[in-house]
């Protein structure tokens, strides 16, 4: 178990430096003078020169990754004109556009972002696996085909045109919610609910389309399989075979996909969080990469390449504990 | 060796005329359902069990031996199958009883043992965890007292320290245990009858010896009723009273086990019985039935001499395969110690004494007909820090046109023994010399020229061909890869192939799941035969197959190694069939050789306590040996610690 524990963290450590280095190269190669933006139109060419000495862009790109390094390990103060701004230790840097510290941004907009993925998939999980299990224990019904069809249109359809339908239905014309506006769940979890129930079932019709087809084929595969027949053979009955032998190993996989969807989902969601106002990292991001703000753009990447590695540890714990044949290494 | 010895209750004799029969199946159909329509699986079987009482199903698969015997504890409800007839079990009618009577039989009355121990447990869960699961479907009891019940029975078929060994899951347990562990569940919720399908098939001949002690047992001191469904008559000769011979569905020939075996009536039974491969030494299989004169003994003497084998031993004493199978010769505990003081082997230097092999291949003896020679050859897998070696410092040489058997149970690194003298698997240490030129170190590149002079048929027939490639495509993938033939060419040589082992030019575009397992194993001997090559190692060739299968197989095997001059190295488990094909034999064990010789020595003159026991855990076909060979197993248990499967 320690084996594992440090294997993935050394994992972890060699994804996220690869990414952020892979970011840095891309920005240095990419057109556009963060300088000058940062500066604003107004700034004569002196100025840009000045502010570009400042956030030390004048430096190569490998030494202003350095110092990215070094702030990560060490910390950074920065000078804000009229005082020292200090960043502690895991320093992330600070954001050209605004100046604010990017552990500071990225604090704040995670967690609209985490609300958003984590309630999904709770939505996701129990509708697709419902739905899955429904349509294999009546496999050729009407019921499994009508399920089928509505899990093909699911995962067909575009989650911005769904998110576009809930608004007009529930928004518009039915006028039962009100057009949602983000609330934290610090400060009103009933409102916070609310604000983000449209995005959760947004996301979580299209996602469940997908574990509705992994959950009835495995779990098809799993009743086929003959240490099944035998409790079949010894008079178990149907419920107690499905509960104590099928779906375990039936929803092994379930869990080892939604670890990666939800890895995705913590950068990935951003139709959604656009489109019912969401201020996560998604939205966040976008503005960002517009504005070549690299230390913002790092910082968001890294959390959601940190996001992904974290889940899918966990889906590989979760994964040895279902099937103790599987050993953790 | 009289069958009064037998502690088994003859039905005639101990079932009493007023003991109602447990099982009355009369006139039993069983269609599947497909898409060409309805495939009639069991058509008009019929018979009665009592309590106390064995019945052995035998046939080829397909027989529908399975789906008769499911049909007891009406397994095929919920499947499409319709079932017609009449199944009784217990006084319940099983075709229209409702759920719940069917829930009540199953496992409570009539319990199963499934094939393939390995697939029919979860895998999740304990064992013990299983046991107790079915044992609260039958009995209101706590989950404790479930799983001490669970303990008690796993206990009584010898898991060793049960209690313990109830926490672990099946992947933990070897194939034995775990078809313990099924008999375990069987017997804990206390039925009246045990369905046995094929129980042994997948386990090695000493583990099957003790399941089938193990069954015996029960039956015998608890008074069930057994039901063994079996494709091998050894098997079934040692265990059942009666038999009851399927094909296609269709009961052929029924009667006791020692009538049927000892003269049977119908041409399928006797061409079952032919197929069943024997320790005795018999020229080709499949030929001979008929009572002949048994000479194994003489046969064995002249082999003693380990280069004065220039006589025919090998055709000499089989002229007449003894039809009741009575092997006197083959039983190595009689007369193996007296040669203990036969030449010292050294393994190597036995092998090539051996010179000339036997007179049906005449040729000048000594060492410049060895085609290929391993020295010390060695193979460590590591797992972790631990390290574990396969193969172990084994001499082994193969000389030209000549059949090597190696044998040994499951582990014993036979098969990767074998992959590494055609360098599919590369040693760790030693050589090994083909034609005088060590291989054991030659990169790929170098290796290639070579590759086709050193081929390969694999075990699993379904597995070792690509199923989404037409078996012609597959024989001629050697031929494209050596490059020096044109497509034309390497058509017309496919076919020639094809009709080489007895499969029709015309299926090259068939695919493998046209086939039938002996059809594939086939195919996949002309693959190996296409590059013409000079070595063919065939790892456990028929274990997947039928007895009457295995039979063609090994016979198209001897032939084509007659007519091509090829060197074989044959890899079973199976004592039986390596007897049959090889000229000398390796048995090994634990990754090293234990002895060596020719067929003659190792099986008539066994030298070493591990061939020795190999040898006497070979099922019989007479059910009176049988019995006598259980009694002596039984008392060799009673002596030392039962040894754990």
């Amino acid at each position: 178990m320690i084996r594992f524990a440090g294997r993935r963290l050394f994992q972890a450590v060699v994804v996220l430096l690869v990414l952020a280095a892979v970011l840095y190269a891309v920005f240095y190669l990419a057109p556009g003078d963060s300088a000058h933006l940062a500066c604003g139109q107004r700034c004569s060419a002196q100025q840009v020169a000045q502010v570009r000495a400042q956030m030390g862009l004048d430096d190569p790109v490998y030494l202003q990754f350095w110092h990215f390094l070094q702030g990560l390990v060490a910390g950074h103060d920065y000078s804000t004109g009229t005082g020292a701004l200090h960043c502690p230790a895991p320093c992330l840097g600070q954001s050209i556009r605004s100046g604010d510290l990017v552990s500071s941004i990225v604090a704040q907009k995670l967690p609209a972002t985490a609300s958003l993925a984590l309630g999904a998939m709770v939505l996701w999980l129990l509708l697709g696996v419902g739905t899955g299990l429904v349509s294999a224990l009546r496999r050729g019904t009407a019921l499994d085909r009508l399920l089928t069809g509505f899990t093909l249109a699911g995962t067909a359809t575009p989650v911005f045109l769904i998110g576009i339908l809930l608004l007009l239905v529930f928004c518009s014309w039915l006028r039962w919610l009100p057009y949602p506006t983000y609330v934290p769940l610090t400060s009103d979890p009933q409102q916070w609910a609310w604000s983000l129930l449209l995005p959760w079932v947004a996301l979580a019709l299209v996602e469940a389309a997908k574990y509705a087809r992994l959950t009835r084929s495995s779990m098809l595969e799993t009743l086929a399989e003959d240490h099944i027949r035998t409790f079949r053979a010894y008079g178990v009955r149907e419920g107690a075979i499905i509960r104590r032998h099928a779906l375990r190993g039936a929803l092994t996989s379930v869990i080892a996909l939604s670890a990666l969807d939800l890895g995705t989902m913590f950068g990935g969601a951003l139709l959604t969080e656009t489109l019912f106002g969401v201020p996560g990292l998604g939205q966040q991001l976008v503005q960002s990469v517009q504005l070549k703000d690299l230390p913002v753009v790092v910082g968001i990447v890294l959390v959601m390449g940190l996001a992904v590695v974290v889940a899918n540890a966990v889906a590989d714990v979760l994964y040895a504990l279902a099937d103790r044949r599987v050993v953790l290494a | 060796m009289t069958r009064q010895t037998v502690p088994a209750p003859r039905p005639e004799a101990t079932a009493a005329p007023a003991q109602a029969p447990l099982v009355e199946v009369a006139d039993l159909r069983i269609d599947f359902p497909t898409d060409g329509g309805a495939l009639r699986a069991v058509d008009g079987v019929g018979f009665t069990l009592r309590p106390g009482e064995a019945l052995g199903l035998v046939g080829e698969s397909g027989s529908g031996k399975s789906a008769t015997a499911y049909a007891l504890l009406g397994l095929h409800e919920g499947t499409g199958a319709r079932v017609g007839g009449t199944v009784r079990v217990a006084g319940t009618d099983v075709l229209a009883a409702s759920e719940e009577e069917l829930r009540r039989l199953r496992g409570g009355v009539a319990a199963v043992v499934f094939q393939d121990p390995l697939s029919a447990l979860d895998p999740y869960l304990a064992v013990g965890d299983q046991i107790a699961e079915v044992y609260r479907v039958h009995h209101k009891v706590s989950r404790s007292a479930a799983r001490a019940r669970a303990v008690e029975v796993l206990d009584q078929v010898g898991i060793p320290s049960a209690a313990r060994r109830a926490r672990s899951r099946p992947h933990e347990f070897s194939g034995g245990m775990r078809q313990r562990t099924l008999i375990a569940m069987a017997l804990a919720c206390e039925p009246r009858l045990i369905v046995a399908d094929e129980p042994t098939t997948a386990l090695d001949v000493t583990v099957q010896a003790q399941i089938l002690d193990l069954l015996h047992a029960l039956r015998t001191s608890a008074g069930l009723a057994l039901l063994l469904v079996t494709h091998d008559l050894g098997v079934a000769a040692g265990t059942v009273d009666r038999l009851l011979v399927l094909q296609k569905g269709k009961p052929v020939e029924s009667g006791t086990t020692e009538e049927l075996l000892r003269a049977p009536t119908h041409t399928y039974t006797r061409e079952l019985l032919a197929a069943v491969p024997r320790l005795e030494p018999a020229d080709a299989p499949g030929t001979g039935d008929g009572p002949g004169a048994e000479d194994g003994g003489a046969s064995g003497a002249d082999a003693k001499t380990i280069d004065g084998t220039a006589g025919s031993v090998r055709s000499g004493g089989a002229d007449g395969p003894d039809g009741t199978g009575r092997s006197a010769g083959a039983d190595g505990s009689a007369g193996g110690s007296t040669d203990a003081e036969a030449p010292a082997d050294g393994t190597a230097a036995s092998a090539d004494a051996a010179g000339s092999g036997p007179a049906r291949r005449p040729g000048p003896a000594g060492d410049d007909r060895v085609l290929l020679r391993a020295v010390g050859l060695h193979k460590e897998f590591a797992r972790g820090r631990h390290r574990f070696a396969a193969v172990d410092d084994v001499d082994f040489a193969v000389r030209e046109g000549e059949t090597v058997g190696v044998v040994g149970e499951s582990g014993s690194g036979k098969t990767t023994l074998g992959r590494m003298l055609v360098r599919l698997l590369d040693p760790t240490r030693g050589e090994v010399h083909y034609r005088g030129r060590d291989i054991a170190r030659l990169n790929d590149r170098q290796l290639r020229p070579l590759r086709r002079e050193l081929q390969m048929v694999f075990q699993d027939p379904v597995s070792s061909l690509n199923p989404r490639r037409s078996v012609g495509e597959s024989i001629a993938d050697p031929l494209r890869a050596a490059g020096d033939l044109t497509r034309r060419q390497i058509v017309a040589r496919v076919g020639e192939l094809l009709e080489r082992v007895g499969l029709d030019p015309a299926w090259y575009h068939r695919y493998p799941h046209e086939f039938s397992g002996g059809q594939r194993q086939r195919i996949g001997i002309a693959r190996a035969l296409a590059p013409q090559p000079r070595l063919i190692v065939c790892d456990e060739p028929v274990s997947a197959l039928d007895v009457t299968t295995q039979a063609q197989v090994v016979s198209l095997l001897g032939g084509l190694q007659r007519d091509l001059g090829l060197s074989l190295v044959f890899v079973a488990h199976d004592l039986a069939v390596v007897r049959q094909v090889s000229d000398r034999v390796v048995v090994m064990r634990s990754g090293r050789v234990v002895e060596e010789g020719t067929v003659e020595e190792v099986y008539d003159h066994p030298r070493d306590p591990y061939t020795r026991g190999l040898l006497a855990a070979v099922p019989v076909l007479d059910p009176a040996e049988a019995a006598a060979r259980r009694e002596l197993r039984a008392a060799a248990a009673a002596e030392g610690p039962a040894a754990a499967v």
